[in-house]
């Protein structure tokens, strides 16, 4: 059961930042402008959305401790581009939302248990395992995976599987650039990922009711990871990520399902054939390996004709048309022409 | 004491509806958030568990009976049936109205298309002329025909329990106890009729 108490946020730490790029304002005068009308709507509108929308993670995010280094990049991160794919004009979901509603089955089933289950993670030590067909295999440590890259904002959408959607504010760079650090070979059609196998700190790897076969694994197509759009996210808002959001790196892959954008990854396999994933190991008359957005292949208990943008309410839903590749056609489609997008789903 | 029992087993039953009906209150007037950012979906699961467990909770009755022989219990039965059915049609109820907003269309293709929507809302059907029947007249009038009716909710509970079992993801907890349970009450009366049989025939001998 969700309850949620929301913290005030003294004054004090509110910066200009906190009308994030004029988001706020925007929203709140399309309100007034667009209902205008009762006050019962206009209030329900507004505790709904208008309040929740911090533009800060605040201060005490899920983790056991948080790294300076990491910090001051996040922090240092350049703004998203006033236009393009990696921003949009759409409202963003508030911090609160993004950071409360997930779903990391290693922290347990429900929507809030990630958030709860994952107060004291650790991300120090962490060490990135690369494997397979590149020249630079090894062991990474955080530093050296992610010191030599700059942080940027992208805002992407996010489209679960299960029909509902969010607006992120991300803090990463393009998966691309890291992974022709280790120098794939000729070999590598593919990119494997893994997602930490850590009982101690993860309890619902210790649950006998499991479906899972741990580690979590997600893969993708050397031609996927390379575009520039398929992300390695570090941060949200303007902080680094919360335990319960994949910290300290994850996948984002905007155009495909989220189930696809790996959490805490701790291996990177660069592989000749189709890797493995988890959900399409677990049912793959379900789950495809693509698992591109496609408003058009219905899932077995979901239809994807349309979404839930989250937060939404009960009495004004924001019920909207999934776009095929979420929106990212014009970007991505190129990857997949002549394919028929219903046998790969 | 035992005159407390019904109306205190009324308001349990009665509680998780209660508190669901005020957070839906508030999320009307806009006051605090109950629900979550995915306020549908949360009533949708929420209304949906507690059909399921009302539901085995009924079930349990006849052999919680006779297994310690415990009478008194028959005196909930039909209140636990009907509120089992109440938060079937909930569930129902805030799938049509908050998730689907009344779109016929998608409705018709959601029961039609998704297993698991279409058995759910056979359950449904199902347990409709159970409740419809629950009152004193209807059971009389019916006579024998209303106990062969009423074991329609053997079939309903199947129904729901797979209901569950097709929406496992990432762990097998509540498919496993849920339908466990399910199991474990229909395989009692299984059994029970199966001795019985074997006694009578072993009468005649």
């Amino acid at each position: 059961m969700i309850i949620k108490t929301r913290k005030e946020i003294p004054s004090s730490e509110i910066t200009p930042e906190a009308v994030y790029r004029d988001r706020r304002k925007f929203l709140k005068s399309s309100l007034a402008a667009g209902i205008g009308g009762t006050g019962l709507l206009s209030s329900t509108l507004n505790a709904q959305t208008g309040d929740a929308l911090f533009a800060r993670a605040p201060a005490d995010i899920n983790l056991a401790s948080k790294p300076d280094w990491l910090v001051e990049k996040a922090a240092a991160r350049t703004d998203a581009p006033a236009s393009g794919p990696f921003n949009t004009d759409e409202e963003l979901t508030p911090f609160d939302d993004v950071s409360t509603y997930n779903n990391f089955y290693e922290f347990g089933t429900g929507k809030d248990d990630p958030a709860r289950n994952a107060r004291d993670f650790s991300i120090e030590p962490w060490t990135v395992k690369v494997e397979g067909e590149c020249a630079k295999p090894g062991s990474y440590s955080l530093e050296d995976i992610l010191k030599p890259h700059t942080f940027e904002e992208r805002v992407f959408r996010l489209r679960c599987v299960e029909a509902w959607s969010m607006v992120i504010p991300w803090v990463g760079f393009s998966l691309g650039d890291l992974l022709k650090r280790f120098e794939p070979t000729g070999d590598a059609n593919y990119v494997q990922f893994d997602t930490l196998v850590d009982s101690e700190q993860m309890p619902a790897q210790r649950s006998r009711f499991a479906t899972i076969d741990w580690p979590y694994q997600e893969g993708l197509r050397m031609d996927e990871a390379m575009h520039p759009l398929a992300t390695i996210a570090t941060g949200l808002y303007n902080d680094i990520l919360p335990a319960q959001n994949g910290a300290p790196l994850r996948l984002v892959v905007p155009w495909k399902y989220g189930f696809k954008s790996i959490k805490s990854i701790v291996a990177i396999r660069f592989t000749k054939t189709m890797p493995n994933n988890t959900w399409r190991d677990l049912q793959a008359s379900e789950y495809g390996f693509y698992a591109n957005v496609n408003p058009q292949v219905s899932h077995p208990r979901w239809s994807q004709a349309s979404e839930r943008r989250l937060p939404t309410s009960l009495f004004m839903p924001r019920r909207i048309d999934t776009m095929m590749f979420n929106g990212y056609a014009d970007e991505v489609a190129s990857l997949y022409d002549g394919m028929d997008l219903r046998r790969f789903y | 004491m035992s005159f407390l029992a019904k109306p205190v087993i009324f308001l349990l039953c009665l509680a998780p509806g209660a508190y669901l009906a005020y957070a839906v209150y508030l999320a009307f007037t806009g006051g605090e958030n109950l629900l979550g950012p995915d306020p549908a979906q949360f009533l949708s699961l929420e209304t949906g568990e507690w059909a399921i467990r009302l539901l085995i909770l009924s079930l349990a009755i006849t052999p919680l009976r006779y297994l310690f022989n415990w009478p008194v219990l028959f005196r909930f039965r039909r209140m636990i049936g009907l509120f089992a059915y109440f938060y079937v049609c909930l569930h129902l109820l805030v799938f049509l109205m908050f998730l689907l907003q009344w779109q016929w269309g998608d409705i018709g293709t959601e029961i039609a298309e998704r297993p698991f929507i279409t058995i759910g809302f056979a359950a449904f059907i199902i347990l409709t002329p159970l409740a419809a029947t629950s009152f004193n007249i209807a059971q009389r009038k019916l006579g024998r025909n209303w106990k062969r009716l009423h074991r329609l909710s053997y079939a309903a509970s199947i129904l729901g329990a797979l209901h569950v079992i097709w929406i496992v993801r990432s762990s097998y907890f509540d498919a496993v106890l849920y339908g466990g349970l399910v199991a474990l009450l229909l395989g009692y009366r299984l059994l029970r009729k199966y001795s019985k049989a074997v006694q009578q025939f072993s009468l005649l001998k």
